[in-house]
């Protein structure tokens, strides 16, 4: 069995988002839970990303400006048909 | 009969997905964001028969725009290939916040910061960054491709994009502090004692 180094506040930050994203490998992920479990400051970090992350995905909407919405709309109800048969190529 | 029937599941779908669809073109930029959503919605219609379940036309129609606006940044020679992603110096928003505390009486500074962006500031943050990080940052974190679907999308390999992600994300926290400050917006907050914040729960 290999002992591994625990890691430091400089690593676990690196890694906090690849957490949240599912993307790290059960030995990060045991490394970084081992950190988590007793660097309280870590921990904030880790509670900020999820903000972070979270507004990234809820307060980045552009919206749709009046005159560009109606040919927009305009644009939909003269599409055709769609095409039948199988798609080319 | 059939044809009609389409027709209106199409049009039904295309204006659903209007607004997103939009948004997604203003955020990935470099091209004119209502022509990209008229050529979209062309193909989409060319190629309906190859979506075979409604439920994923909202990830099929953005696969769609990013595949076509992909195709016309490589065109103008604006698409950033396999640039070696730069050094950027470690950057914490974290501490940062922590050690220049910009709203002293303020006892949840780290979430009352991030409230006092709106959609507008955080959509110039974005875009400020160069592209080679806004992309991944964009289909990654707002549009949810997850990471290889990210370097499907844009042609790169997984490992580019992984990196392009990672320094991505330190640059946006890096320009959202030289933003508040720059704008403003940290002192704004300072002096509104109520600061009343909204809920940012993904
Ligand atoms: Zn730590």
């Amino acid at each position: 069995m290999t002992v591994h180094e625990p890691i430091g506040c400089h690593e676990a930050v690196a890694h906090l988002w690849e957490m949240l994203d599912g993307q790290l490998d059960e030995l990060d992920q045991r490394l970084l839970d081992r950190h988590l479990a007793w660097c309280l400051r870590c921990c904030g970090e880790l509670a900020f990303a999820r903000e972070l992350r979270g507004m990234l995905r809820a307060r980045s909407e552009a919206p749709v400006p009046d005159d560009v919405l109606r040919r927009l709309e305009t644009f939909i109800d003269d599409l055709p048909a769609p095409a039948t048969g199988e798609a080319p190529g | 009969m059939l044809g009609v029937d389409e027709r209106t599941e199409l049009q039904r779908l295309c204006r659903q997905e209007l607004p997103g669809l939009y948004s997604l073109a203003r955020r990935l930029g470099g091209v004119d964001a209502e022509e990209l959503v008229q050529d979209t919605l062309e193909r989409a219609c060319r190629s309906f028969r190859s979506l075979r379940d409604p439920q994923a036309a909202c990830k099929w129609l953005r696969t769609i725009l990013t595949n076509l606006w992909r195709d016309r940044m490589r065109r103008d020679g604006r698409l950033p290939d396999e640039v070696p992603v730069e050094d950027e110096r470690d950057f914490s928003l974290y501490r940062t916040l922590e050690e220049e505390d910009p709203l002293p009486y303020s006892d949840t500074l780290h979430v009352d910061f991030l409230g006092a962006f709106s959609e507008h500031d955080v959509h110039v943050v974005l875009e400020r960054l160069p592209l080679r990080y806004r992309a991944p940052l964009v289909l990654r974190y707002i549009e949810g491709f997850d990471a290889t679907e990210v370097a499907t999308l844009l042609d790169l390999p997984d490992g580019t994009v992984m990196s392009q992600l990672h320094r991505g994300r330190q640059r946006f926290e890096r320009e959202l502090w030289s933003y508040a400050r720059e704008s403003g917006l940290v002192d704004g907050l300072a002096m509104t004692a109520d600061g009343a914040t909204e809920g940012t729960n993904a």
